[in-house]
């Protein structure tokens, strides 16, 4: 489809490939997300989702076979050309949060967007802010990540995802560590920008309630895709 | 966030206040770094300016002698010599031939500052019954007393020399019980004599030369030792003194004379300067490598500690170059930050030094040399070493793979 966001043919990916440690995580995975799709991404423990995540996030590359991202193969990608796909393309939410602990709620979600244009403006200040008043925390933009709860924390690691403006938001088990309150909030939250901006959303997820919601489960079981029969 | 800070900049200052009590430790450390190296410099430099000015102030840079007198063998002809052995003839005191001229040719050279003819030899001053050996020097006071600063060693009296006048040292007034305005008896081997008042007297900070070192004006001393229009030595100051040396050389070469620097006759002295130069820069060189271990150490721990971080940036679309520089500009403000406390504190332990630590007579022991050059050396290198500390830990942030970082 032309307006595949990302299409994957015949990934693999093998760690330590040659010694006798080596590992087959992936095998001969096909797989497209079309443009606006909110996808969960499903699976035991070790069966390859969060490996997947990260050659789709351009954080690690395939073994073999093709990632095309906006129609372009990144196997024919620089480094730098990746880092810049990664930066302008796609935003991550970690099921840990991460934000970067040394700056506020709103240099966090400022932050990718100084990476990339080098200095601070006004510009970038007010989108930033922008974004935390839409995940309701514009009272706590001055905050350090130690001083926020688990569900403000993955909201602003959300606004950061979406500082951007990207195509394709990855989440891996971003509500894996909240109660089911905030969970649900974060969920919301996520679809709610889903149907505003457009963008693409993968989500890794072990809540099958929550998968339920979206617009298409993925199951990964031994590194396959298994669409007959999503895990449960 | 300031607007004109670039992002490394920004995430460096962060990172540091984040972890400020390990930042506030190796600052620490780099400071007290520094301090020695501040301290230890000035205190030497300040040392090394006194010794010399007091090794300059009391003696010419370069003296011009007669060349040394020397038998030649009688040869009957080609490599046959009349005798076997040669003695050393004595040394009689002799004028330097065309001394004017020399003097002339010395006075146009642009190296040389000041030139001024001397007469010296051996007498006896006699007081009463007292009596002691001394070396009378013959001066032109207008040019020798910039070379050899006599007034400032004054004790007694003043610096005034006519044909009638002597001035005298410390020792030899204290031997022979005379003060100024008694008059010395001043007998030279030949037997000629004359009898000379003591207008000042003056303390050279050496027994031995305040005993024999006397000053009468150039025409008494050549009258009395009979060289009526001679002189012995022609002293001279120049303006580079550690290029004296090559500068004697250079006029022993053009001039029928022999020409001794400062540094050929205080050579001791001179290798002691060496020395004491070595060790400190062998001092400073250690200081800095400790200073940089640390600095490194610090950083390879804050890059384990940020790997996270570093992880997330990545996936935000930070380049390899950019964390290269947020860890290397650590190292350098670390080195910087560290630095301007260490000048402060090496130029307040100086001073509180420079204060308290005097001479026998009171004097200071070094001279208070706080020149701007050296805390901005000291600045710019130790915010150098920072950098260059920084290098191995911000070269190993750089190339953490994204994945193995964000997983810890």
């Amino acid at each position: 489809m032309a307006d595949d966001i990302i299409k994957l043919d015949k990934v693999c990916k093998v760690y330590n490939p040659g010694q006798p440690s080596e590992t087959e995580v992936l095998h001969d995975i096909d797989l497209s997300l079309a443009s606006g799709e909110f996808v969960a991404l499903i699976g035991p423990s070790g069966s390859g989702k969060s490996t997947l995540l990260n050659i789709i996030g351009l954080l690690d590359k395939p073994t073999s076979g093709r990632l095309m991202i906006k129609g372009q193969d990144t196997n024919f990608l620089g480094e730098a050309e990746i880092t810049r796909l990664r930066g302008h393309t796609i935003g991550f939410v970690f099921q840990y949060h991460y934000l970067i602990s040394a700056f506020t709620a709103l240099e966090n979600v400022m932050m990718p967007m100084l990476v990339d244009r080098g200095f601070p403006s006004a510009e970038i200040e007010k989108r930033a802010r922008d974004l935390l008043i839409r995940v309701g925390l514009e009272k706590v933009s001055g905050h350090l990540a130690m001083n926020m709860s688990g569900g403000q924390q993955q909201r602003v690691a959300i606004a950061r995802a979406l500082a951007m403006q990207p195509d394709l938001i990855l989440a891996d088990e971003p509500t894996g560590n909240l109660d089911t309150k905030s969970a649900d909030s974060v969920f919301a939250l996520m679809r709610e920008f889903n149907q505003e901006s457009g963008a693409s959303y993968l989500i890794v997820t072990h809540n099958m309630e929550l998968a339920r919601r979206c617009d298409r489960i993925i199951s990964v079981v031994d590194g396959r895709i298994d669409i007959g029969r999503p895990y449960a | 966030m300031k607007r004109w800070l670039p992002f490394e900049w920004i995430a460096a200052v962060k990172f540091l206040y984040e972890g400020r009590l390990q930042t506030l430790f190796i600052a620490g450390g780099v400071a007290i770094g520094v301090a020695v190296i501040v301290f230890m410099s000035a205190m030497l430099a300040g040392l090394e300016t006194n010794f010399i000015k007091r090794v300059l102030t009391s003696q010419p840079q370069i003296q011009l002698l007669p060349p040394d007198q020397v038998a030649r063998p009688l040869r009957n002809g080609a490599g046959e010599f009349e005798d076997a052995t040669i003695q050393r003839p004595s040394q009689r005191i002799l004028s330097i031939d065309q001394w004017p001229k020399i003097r002339d040719h010395m006075q146009s050279m642009p190296d040389v500052m000041v030139v001024s003819p001397t007469m010296t030899g051996s007498a006896l001053a006699i007081r009463g019954d007292a009596s002691r050996a001394i070396s009378i020097a013959g001066i032109e006071p207008a040019t020798y007393f910039k070379i050899v600063r006599v007034q400032d060693y004054i004790v007694a009296g003043e610096l005034r020399l006519t044909s009638e006048d002597i001035i005298i040292g410390t020792q030899l007034a204290k031997d022979l019980g005379a003060t100024v305005g008694d008059k010395l008896n001043i007998q030279v081997a030949s037997g000629a004599n004359r009898v000379l008042t003591i207008t000042g007297i003056a303390d050279f900070g050496n027994k031995g030369v305040n005993q024999r070192n006397t000053f009468v004006v150039l025409r008494t001393a050549q009258s009395l030792l009979g060289m009526i229009g001679g002189v012995t030595t022609i002293d001279l100051t120049v303006r580079d003194i550690y290029s004296a040396e090559s500068l004697a050389r250079q006029i022993q070469a053009a001039n029928p004379v022999q020409a001794d620097s400062w540094i050929k006759t205080n050579a001791q002295f001179f290798t002691a300067v060496q020395a004491q130069k070595n060790s400190n820069t062998l001092i400073r060189v250690f200081v800095a490598l400790s200073v940089a271990f640390g600095i490194a150490a610090v950083l390879v721990v804050s890059v384990i500690q940020r790997s996270k971080d570093i992880g997330i940036l990545r996936a935000m679309g930070a380049r390899r170059g950019q964390i290269l520089r947020v860890f290397l500009l650590q190292g350098g403000l670390l080195g910087f930050i560290g630095s301007i406390f260490g000048s402060a504190m090496g130029a307040g332990a100086l001073i509180y030094w420079h204060a308290i630590e005097r001479q026998a007579d009171g004097t200071e022991l070094f001279p208070l040399v706080l020149e701007r050059q050296l805390f901005v050396l000291a600045i710019v290198l130790a915010t150098a070493t920072g950098l260059v500390a920084a290098t191995a830990p911000a070269l190993r942030a750089a190339g953490l793979d994204p994945v193995a970082a964000i997983r810890g």
